[in-house]
């Protein structure tokens, strides 16, 4: 074991898996950094240094610098995985997914459907999502829902460097189109990492916390926030479980539904806002298959239904916190 | 350009299957047999035979909604495409993609496409994988005058210049976008010349002359797999059928379908410049005529014998495995 942050991992993780298969390509703006510049390649080594140094190992041809263009990114990286190469696009800001979102939705998560299953396209798109950076309304959205809903696509949002590690190298062998959503704010996170060949599988949810009083749903950086809020919770005397999803697409339903059959409370807790988004979605789980455990009505705590806002005052009231979530947990168990 | 008589049969043979194939298309939608949208290439076989004929098995091409020409030219099985568009479920695709979304990957067939230039930007990554493969392979994007407005297109031709990725975008002007004249909706009404100002080397060419189309693109294949960097192709051709089956097309002009079939079919230009200059004979040409005929009689009736997938059918092919 190593102590790494998250975005040592994924670097890592790229490393050794372009190393393991030459199969394995990657593209995206400014991955290289510094092309076409005085300082030349590499004079950034990526902005957020997850790509920093594979152009010098693994040269031009494999690590690939476009131009802002990220319908070709995705549109490259479906032509890549359809012709027996295994592409890992990188989209700067999530956000971005509003300018390439055909070459995701109507292109390579339909291929292996549209062509009868004769088809595969194994391709990896990570994403670099999420609030906390004051990066207002078009650098800080988290648009798992929107992806979460495409039948097709595989959604990964690890939470710890250990998960970002084994689940992103489960997503580069994996031979479905797999969308990787990195949270900015967890970048830093310094976290054990399991050393040599290591994957985690699709679909298994992980107990970041365990308790008999409440279940608490979270995916990517709330699953931070969520594990906080249990702690404190714990010290005065309430017992959480917090099931960090991992993926969201597969998700693994019998894990939550476990637990609220156990604890008989549920709170959702999501970055995103509340209408049609995962949140909905699990309670909508919860209430179909597990009404009967129920002890009071499932708490969601998510964004509002706004775009993120800038000023640090906004920001905080806008994204679900740990304060919050201890709040819902409160309102769960106080309800009569 | 010297061209072989087999090769010459062949290329016949193929352009004969596209325009019978929508010919008895475009008859049997009437009957009402046949579901959902369709969109028909007659009218432009020689631009589809023309590339084609130059390209390897490991070759790739990404097509568009006007997809039945350039799946035939590819190789892509006859049969397996009509019992794809009448919904069977020993179709190309099972029946799950239908008219739009035939592919056949084995072939290069890299997928028709129902979005308008949804397939550029994929054929960049076709044309990257194939420069990692360094055997000379290449990728060609088909567009019509419509895709060629599109932002996807663009960034596509950026990026294929920027990467020097042996990608060909072929443009073929019909004239039409859906029911939009290309005077209207094309800005500079010079599509290869916004590919040759992407820095790329641009040819134009008269798509409804095979022998010219084939010439040209043995000039533009040998240039992309010298690594010359990609290349863009503009054809001059003519759509016979509306966009979609179905379509009035009032927005023609008066006689121009009559016109353009009498002076700018592709398959009349074709057997009188074979046979004037004593290519390939009459009788071989009439052959082929009969054996495709055949086919397209035979593809039809086993087609509507056909059985249809089962709703078990709906849930399967969404990913490799479930959880």
């Amino acid at each position: 074991m190593a102590e790494l942050m998250l975005r040592e991992a994924i670097l890592q993780t790229l490393f050794s898996e372009m190393e393991r298969d030459e199969n394995v390509v990657v593209l995206g703006e400014d991955i290289v950094g510094g092309m076409g510049t005085d300082g030349g390649p590499e004079a950034i080594g990526g902005i957020w240094g997850t790509s920093t140094g594979l152009y010098d190992k693994f040269g031009g041809d494999r690590v690939i610098d476009t131009p802002i263009s990220e319908s070709a990114i995705i549109g490259a990286a479906g032509g890549l995985g359809l012709t027996g190469k295994r592409p890992v696009a990188e989209i700067m800001f999530a956000d971005f997914l509003g300018v390439c979102m055909d070459q995701i939705w109507n292109q390579m998560a339909k291929f292996r459907y549209m062509f009868g299953g004769k088809t595969e396209c194994p391709a990896v798109v990570r994403m670099i999502y999420g609030a906390g950076l004051n990066a207002a309304a078009q650098h800080s959205q988290a648009p798992h829902g929107i992806l979460t809903s495409m039948p097709g696509l595989k959604v990964v949002m690890p939470s710890t460097p250990a998960d970002a590690k084994g689940l992103l190298t489960t997503a580069i062998r994996d031979q479905d189109p797999v969308i990787f959503l990195e949270h900015k704010a967890l970048y830093a996170e310094k976290g054990e990492v399991p050393e040599g060949d290591y994957t985690i599988p699709f679909g298994h949810a992980r107990l970041a916390h365990a308790g008999e009083d409440v279940t608490i749903v979270a995916a990517g950086l709330m699953v931070k926030f969520a594990t906080k809020a249990a702690k404190t919770l714990s010290e005065q005397g309430i017992g959480c479980d917090v099931i960090d999803l991992r993926t969201t697409s597969p998700l693994d339903e019998e894990a939550i539904l476990d637990s609220v059959e156990n604890t008989g409370r549920l709170v959702v807790v999501d970055e995103s806002p509340p209408r049609c988004g995962l949140a909905t979605d699990i309670v909508s789980l919860v209430t179909n298959k597990a009404y009967a455990s129920l002890k009071a009505p499932p708490e969601m705590v998510t964004s509002p239904h706004t775009p993120v806002p800038f000023a640090r005052e906004l920001e905080k009231a806008y994204l679900p916190s740990p304060d919050k979530i201890a709040d819902a947990v409160q309102r769960t168990l106080a309800w009569k | 350009m010297q061209i072989s008589e087999d090769a010459l049969k062949q290329a016949y043979r193929q352009m004969k299957t596209i325009r019978m194939f929508e010919e008895r298309l475009h008859d049997e939608i009437m009957t009402g047999e046949i579901a959902g949208f369709t969109h028909l290439y007659a009218g432009q076989e020689a631009v589809a035979v023309g590339v084609c004929e130059h390209l390897d098995y490991n070759d790739t091409i990404a097509s568009t909604h006007r997809g039945h020409g350039h799946c035939i030219a590819k190789g892509c099985d006859v049969k397996g495409m009509m019992l794809e568009i009448y919904g069977r479920a020993d179709g190309i695709c099972k029946g799950k993609g239908g008219s739009m979304h035939i592919a056949d990957i084995e072939k290069g067939m890299l997928g028709a496409n129902g979005i308008v230039g949804g397939g550029p930007p994929i054929v960049v990554g076709a044309a990257l994988a194939a420069k990692l493969y360094g055997d000379g392979r290449l990728a060609v994007a088909f567009s019509g005058d419509g895709a060629c407005n599109q932002g996807t297109t663009f960034e596509a031709m950026n990026l294929a210049v920027v990467t020097n990725a042996p990608a060909i975008f072929a443009f073929e002007n019909n004239h039409y976008s859906e029911h939009t004249g290309v005077s209207y909706a094309v800005g500079s009404e010079d599509i290869a010349g916004r590919a040759e100002s992407f820095g790329m080397k641009a040819w134009r060419v008269d798509g409804c002359d095979f022998f010219k189309v084939y010439e040209t693109m043995g000039e533009v294949v040998d240039h992309v797999r010298a690594g010359k960097g990609p290349a863009a192709v503009e054809f001059d051709t003519e759509r016979f059928f509306g966009h979609f089956e179905g379509d009035p097309q009032n927005y023609r002009g008066e006689g121009e379908i009559a016109r353009i079939r009498k002076e700018r079919d592709c398959i009349t230009i074709f057997r009188e410049h074979a046979t004037k200059k004593k290519l390939v004979s009459k009788k071989d040409l009439d052959a082929i005529d009969k054996e495709v005929s055949d086919l397209i009689e035979k593809s039809v009736e086993e087609s509507r014998a056909a059985a249809p997938p089962t709703a078990e059918d709906v849930l399967t092919d969404v990913y490799i495995d479930y959880i």
